[in-house]
């Protein structure tokens, strides 16, 4: 296991060193100590390597993350998981604003709450959130899900595309062209495969419910002026 | 984009130490906001009539300025601190305000009142720390903020935090789109402005409806509904501190509380030198949501 301590070493040792691993090598586990809320932690992953930060992070952790394991054990500041390819990250407290924003692939898991725009721009990502969700959450989701265990502020899934939200509590209000639909075999099923994949024990798919677009501000309509 | 920190204490021991933490606070937000810095700081007032001065020409205009107020009638204590200076006197602070702006008509007023001293200036917020000796200060709270001008002149009085009646600061993380109308509307009420700036409209504002009779809670109410545009604020008054978000709440906020304080930041970095932040609860304040910390009803 390699260990950089950010209270003694530049986040530029570490983000090099995780750049700089050559293709193949897939074993490497790695800690961060002392992060003391430092942006773009563990950034432009690009190999299946692990990486485990021992406290608080700032801006962009985890950004652009393609196949590695990124677990941050205390609280990640906006943009966690920004733009992710594919892997995982897990964020063991809370998360700040979009978090997952602009996802492409991969899961995140955010164990405590998720703040304002959590999956803004969703492209594919897979958001697990045990906790609550703040405003504008999902906002243009493209494609992915959102599960939230807990509860959504205002304006879920406003001007939403085909991202797929299930929310196990109450919703504060629907966004623009998002609505209530009913829940299918198959929405049970991606359900119960992400819960297990983000460690979420006794709670049954059954309890959420599906959000997703009403496809009517796809094309503009003149008759539709009044929603955007 | 703009840094701010905010520290209040709840623990007596602490206080003569607010001034350390809160530069080490503030000078982590140096990237957020590198072109001017400011600090208010409020200590536990001792009845006397406090006023703190900023002059371009120190020399000049503090040298004598003992004398001169004494001549007008008030015995006044000075402490200088390179280009700003603390008066403090036993009389009504408009007295003092009044007697001021006839011996000295060339400074400008910082801040006015019996607690709250401001000191600020444009440069890096560890310069500006290093030139008021912001380590040094004792307090009961304090808040800072760190500058990256969008909207009017890197100077002085551009400067955080703002203050716009007596014992009452704020400092401001946005931009507001209303701020020319509601200028030209409190102006008509009374208020004085000294710049161009939208935060100190924000500032304005609040004293204005604290003077009406508002509590800060119910001032801070009102600005949902009154200012239009992007803010975070964090305001102090002589017994407390409030933050308000506006409803998008896109600019960045942190807090964090033990037995021993409450602290604000725009990041989690800048609180994560404060001793005991391991096992403190740390969360982001909600949109549209007043919060607010008073001495009187805290330990």
């Amino acid at each position: 296991m390699l260990r950089f301590d950010l209270a003694l070493q530049p986040l530029r040792a570490l983000n090099s060193a995780l750049h700089c691993l050559p293709p193949g090598q897939n074993d490497v586990h790695i800690e961060v100590l002392n992060p003391r809320g430092s942006h773009a932690v563990a950034v432009g992953i690009d190999k299946p390597v692990r990486v485990e930060v021992m406290g608080p992070v700032g801006y962009y952790c985890a950004g652009m993350n393609d196949g590695g394991t990124v677990i941050v054990r205390g609280s990640a500041g906006p943009g966690v998981a920004e733009n992710m390819m594919s892997g995982t990250v897990v964020v063991e407290g809370d998360a700040s604003q979009y978090a997952g924003a602009t996802g492409r692939g991969g899961l995140l898991v955010i164990k405590g709450n998720a703040a304002s725009r959590c999956g803004i721009s969703m492209k594919g990502i897979n958001i697990v959130v045990h906790g609550s969700i703040g405003h504008m959450s999902a906002f243009m989701g493209q494609s992915g899900h959102l599960v939230v265990l807990g509860d959504a502020g205002d304006a879920l899934g406003d001007s939403i595309y085909e991202a797929k939200i299930f929310v196990r509590g109450r919703v504060k209000s629907l966004g623009a062209d998002c609505i209530e639909k009913p829940m299918r075999a198959e929405h049970l099923e991606t359900i119960a495969d992400l819960l297990a994949k983000a460690d979420v024990t006794g709670v049954r798919p059954e309890e959420f419910r599906r959000y997703g677009s009403a496809r009517r501000l796809y094309n503009f309509d003149i008759d539709n002026a009044d929603a955007y | 984009m703009c840094g701010i920190v905010g520290l209040f204490l709840k623990n007596a021991t602490w206080e003569p130490h607010l001034g350390c933490l809160l530069a080490e606070m503030l000078v982590t937000m140096t990237e957020r906001g590198p072109d001017s810095a400011g600090i208010a700081i409020y200590s536990a007032a001792g009845g006397r009539a406090k006023v703190t001065v900023q002059s371009s020409d120190p020399l000049r205009d503090f040298e004598t300025l003992g004398e001169d107020l004494a001549l007008a009638g008030i015995e006044a204590g000075i402490r200088i601190k390179s280009s700003h200076a603390v008066i403090e006197a036993a009389t009504a602070l408009d007295r003092l305000h009044d007697a001021l702006a006839v011996v000295r008509p060339s400074v400008r007023v910082m801040s006015a009142g019996y607690s709250l001293e401001i000191f600020k200036d444009t440069g890096l917020p560890a310069s500006v720390v290093a030139r008021f000796d912001v380590r040094a200060m004792g307090g009961t709270h304090g808040i800072g903020h760190t500058r990256m001008a969008t909207e009017s002149a890197v100077t002085t009085l551009g400067a955080h935090p703002f203050s716009t009646g007596p014992d009452q600061c704020l400092v401001h993380n946005g931009s507001l789109s209303n701020h020319n109308n509601l200028r030209r509307a409190l102006a008509r009420k009374g208020m004085r402005f000294e710049t161009d700036n939208d935060s100190e409209v924000a500032a304005a504002y609040l004293s204005a409806r604290m003077a009406a009779g508002d509590d800060l809670g119910d001032a801070l109410a009102g600005a949902l509904d009154d200012l239009d545009g992007f803010f975070t604020f964090v305001v102090g008054t002589r017994t407390g501190f409030g933050v308000l978000r506006d409803p998008i709440a896109c600019k960045p906020a942190v807090m964090a509380e033990t037995d021993d304080f409450v602290a604000f930041g725009s990041e989690y970095r800048a609180l994560a030198r404060l001793p005991g932040i391991q096992s403190a609860r740390v969360w982001e304040p909600e949109p549209a949501t007043v919060y607010f910390w008073d001495r009187q009803n805290a330990a």
